[in-house]
């Protein structure tokens, strides 16, 4: 009897590990909203339209550029980028892919009804012409240097949909039809993503046959469902979860970690006279400290971001001292994380008229950042030992995020000294730089993000130069350059880079992607 | 009958009304959608194009009398997030919600009612005292707590059951239910005997105290001194006169869950009503919020009509004419 209950399991084993072999399931913690590749700029919905869709040029896991539809790209002129497009690319309808896929596709991104946030992030400014079927010009209104990497952020879609390009006619698959290496099969809201293996991608044919995505949302049956064999890879392991999954559970899922493009870090109120919630310590209204670099220069000596990564972030981040990671395009390799001194702090807070500190309060998110919650307490308690009076709030982003950017009167920003993270979709520093640390400017679009308002005309004019310099190596140093002069200043004060972890079952491999993307290339059997 | 209905659909009327307000203004007057669903690296001219489009840039009466018109068309909103109108995406979702829901109704109802009426029959004995014990913790055991559990034993250890979400869907006389497959069985049990759980425990509590008032009264004595067999006393007398209190509680809890069983179907990835609206709380999705406010106060009312009507079937003392009394 036992002998033949092992022979039966062995087969089981056998059939199902057969299964297995051609079929991939993963468990998002976060759902795409459409199919549709233009209906929303959102990293859930690009990493899923990187399956079905192939973009002009690629962006590898640590956000390099390659070239995917397009085989070369290159500046013919100040603002014209001559773009060469591949050819013998079918979709997956058996149609040829030329220049008119390509200008319809950036005729449609931007224009998508009903867009929550539409792409037009990406195309605005670009003129697209086609010179030939494999040629295309885009054309600038002033010398940008940003056009590769934000053309590669626009998938493409076949001209031959022209008449049903209607968001409901993607999410049906009548209209998903892409040139990638997954061709659409099924989508149920909420429920799943199937897609199948497109064997005559210009790639060479990919790895699995069919991928199912499930959103499994919750953190803990995420991690159960891979421990069950339910799913083969989630993304998004908690990190109070990791160590033990490590030790327990070895031999039946690996972890794969790699750190992301994302900076936690602090904006300071540094425009308002009064600021709201810095008070002296019998809570009387005092002039806003936090204009004073030293004073800033203070609280960037007194957190001790080692701790904060090994003790609230489990180890599982990066200690930061500026907007990006080392080998990122434009970060500084000058820059040092801020060691912890406290009696530099005290110093320097004595130096700057308080030397028995100022209440002040630290608004934080508390469902956004990973652990962003326990970091803004941690932060409390460190300030509080500089000799700060410190208060702790924290809300959920929905709210949060209105009063950091425009709570107070007249749309202003209502906080004094706030927690946010930033991830620079572009791969590069201007991202951070554009949004963060440049003056806030409505008319031209720069420091939408700039919750702190800091300003100085010194970097701008950096940050504006970089974005009109064309040559890499030059830009490279201006953006650097910028990033120093931020840090200098403290516009803000950056604390660790998210490190993200993805689980599989053992005898798979991920490779983690700095832009926070789970995609079903990247996981190989070993 | 019919002016008892009258009566009744008028007197909902008020509520949805009343409902619509208190929910519009609660859901609009916290947060801002906006900064949720704006690419953050979006300029501030793509911010202000995506507030014009959800009409944020207009007055909160403005907003309020566009929904109201709305509505009484049977349009409740465009959701920001899917740009799809909000019923059309919360009914797409109420077929898997309806099967956990009944689902669970059933467990709690053929568990429920044996070993209530059980307990109640026998309350000193070994067995009773178990069941009781058992139904505190089905109580006061938090729901995804006991859901994880469910996971971690017979998903993770035992390797029985799948961990998450709604199996193959199957076809039967026109009707698609994950019901109809292996598959689809497969995958509910975890979830709707969690969902189960506390409704039980509440159907066990109620018929064993309807049991043991009813086991006292003068017709069930005089049923025993006819000589009726136990089995006849407990079908014909006990169970009908313990079942009032049951079908109340139970059409309240079953519209509870059809409607907030959110937790289940966010710890099971359960693509059902639920989890679309706790997703769509989340994200500030307000139109979908509302509107799944609204259906669910129908859905109560309509519940509670029918109800009444089970009632004066049960019961031929209740009568609906009601208007006289």
């Amino acid at each position: 009897m036992r002998k033949y209950l092992a022979a039966t399991s062995v087969a089981v084993g056998l059939l199902t590990g057969a299964a297995y072999a051609e079929d991939l399931t993963i468990g998002l913690a976060s759902e795409p909203t459409s199919i549709d590749p233009h209906y929303h700029n959102l990293t859930p919905n690009h990493a899923l339209s990187r399956h079905i869709f192939d973009t002009l040029i690629g962006q590898d896991q640590v956000q390099n550029l390659y070239p995917a539809l397009a085989v070369s790209w290159k500046p013919i002129d100040d603002t014209t980028w001559e773009v060469r497009l591949r050819e013998g690319v079918k979709f997956h309808d058996g149609t040829d892919f030329n220049a008119d896929d390509v200008i319809f596709s950036f005729e449609r991104a931007p224009n998508v009804p009903n867009s929550p946030s539409s792409m037009g992030t990406y195309t605005s400014g670009k003129t697209l012409v086609k010179v030939d079927d494999f040629t295309i010009h885009v054309k600038t209104e002033a010398p940008y240097p940003l056009v590769p990497n934000e053309i590669s952020q626009i998938a493409i879609v076949s001209d031959s949909i022209k008449d049903a390009a209607t968001t409901a006619d993607f999410n049906s698959g009548k209209a998903a039809i892409g040139t990638g290496p997954y061709k659409f099969k099924s989508y149920v809201p909420g429920g799943k993503i199937e897609v199948t293996g497109n064997a005559d991608y210009w790639g060479g044919a990919p790895e699995w046959d069919k991928v199912t995505f499930r959103p499994i949302p919750s953190a803990p049956a995420r991690v159960a469902a891979v421990l069950a064999g339910d799913v083969d890879a989630i993304d998004g392991v908690p990190t109070s979860d990791i160590e033990a999954l490590k030790r327990s559970d070895g031999d039946k899922v690996s972890l794969w970690q790699g750190s992301s493009n994302r900076v936690i870090y602090l904006h300071m109120d540094q425009f308002r006279e009064n600021s709201p919630f810095a008070k002296g310590k019998d809570g009387s209204a005092i002039k806003n400290p936090l204009l004073d670099a030293r004073v800033r220069k203070a609280l960037s000596k007194a957190i001790h971001r080692n701790a904060i990564v090994e003790r609230v972030m489990e180890k599982v981040a990066i200690p930061a001292g500026q907007l990006l990671p080392e080998g990122f395009f434009g970060a500084s390799d000058k820059l040092e994380v801020e060691g912890y001194d406290l009696e530099g702090a005290k110093e320097l807070l004595a130096q700057a008229g308080y030397p028995d500190g100022f209440e002040l309060t630290i608004h934080s998110p508390n469902d956004r950042y990973i652990n962003d919650a326990k970091i803004a307490e941690a932060i409390g308690q460190m300030f509080t030992r500089a000799g700060l009076k410190m208060h702790v709030e924290t809300m959920p982003r929905t709210v949060f995020f209105q009063r950091a950017s425009s709570g107070a009167e007249g749309g202003l920003p209502e906080f004094s000294l706030i927690l946010a993270g930033w991830s620079a979709g572009s791969g590069e520093a201007s991202s951070p730089l554009k949004s963060l640390i440049h003056t806030f400017d409505n008319e031209r679009g720069f420091g939408a993000s700039n919750r702190g308002r800091h300003s100085s005309p010194q970097i701008d004019a950096k940050i504006e130069q970089a974005l009109s310099t064309v040559d890499d190596e030059a830009r490279e140093a201006l953006l650097a350059e910028a990033t120093e002069m931020a840090i200098e200043e403290l516009a803000i004060i950056p604390l660790h880079f998210q490190v993200n972890t993805w689980a599989t079952r053992s005898g798979l491999t991920y490779q983690p992607r700095t832009d926070e993307f789970t995609l079903a290339m990247g996981v190989t059997r070993e | 009958m019919l002016a008892f209905l009258i009566r009744r659909i008028g007197q909902s009327a008020v509520v949805v009304l009343l409902m619509a307000t208190i929910v519009f203004f609660g859901v609009n007057l916290v947060g801002d959608p906006v900064h949720m669903l704006v690419s953050p690296e979006a300029d501030q001219a793509e911010i202000a194009r995506v507030i014009q489009q959800f009409g944020l840039d207009r007055p909160i009466v403005e907003q309020y009398w566009l929904f109201l018109k709305g509505a009484v068309q049977g349009n409740l909103g465009t959701s920001f997030i899917f740009g799809q109108p909000a019923v059309g995406l919360i009914l797409e979702r109420l077929p898997a919600t309806m099967e956990l829901a009944v689902c669970a109704l059933v467990l709690a109802v053929f568990f429920g009612i044996p070993l209530g009426v059980y307990s109640g029959i026998k309350p000193k004995s070994r067995v009773s005292q178990v069941i009781m014990a058992a139904s505190i913790f089905g109580f006061s055991l938090p729901t995804f707590w006991v859901g994880i559990m469910l996971i971690m034993f017979f998903s993770v250890q035992l390797q029985l059951l799948p961990s998450t979400g709604r199996g193959e869907v199957g076809s039967f006389l026109g009707i698609d239910s994950s019901l109809f497959t292996l598959d689809g069985l497969k995958h509910i049990i975890l979830p709707a005997t969690n969902l189960a759980l506390l409704k039980m425990s509440m159907v066990i509590r109620l018929s064993r105290a309807g049991t043991r008032e009813v086991m006292q009264q003068d017709y069930i004595k005089f049923a025993r001194a006819k000589g009726l067999s136990f089995g006849r006393i407990v079908w014909a007398h006990l169970l009908k006169n313990i079942m009032i209190p049951v079908i109340t509680v139970l059409g309240l809890e079953f519209g509870s869950l059809i409607a907030f069983s959110v937790v289940t179907e966010s710890i099971f990835a359960w693509p059902g009503m639920g989890k679309l609206l706790i997703d769509s709380v989340l994200q500030l999705d307000r139109p979908v919020i509302v509107a799944y406010l609204m259906i669910v106060v129908f859905l109560f009312v309509a519940i509670n009509l029918v109800v009444d009507v089970i009632y004066s079937l049960l019961d031929p003392r209740v009568s609906l004419t009601g208007a006289k009394s």
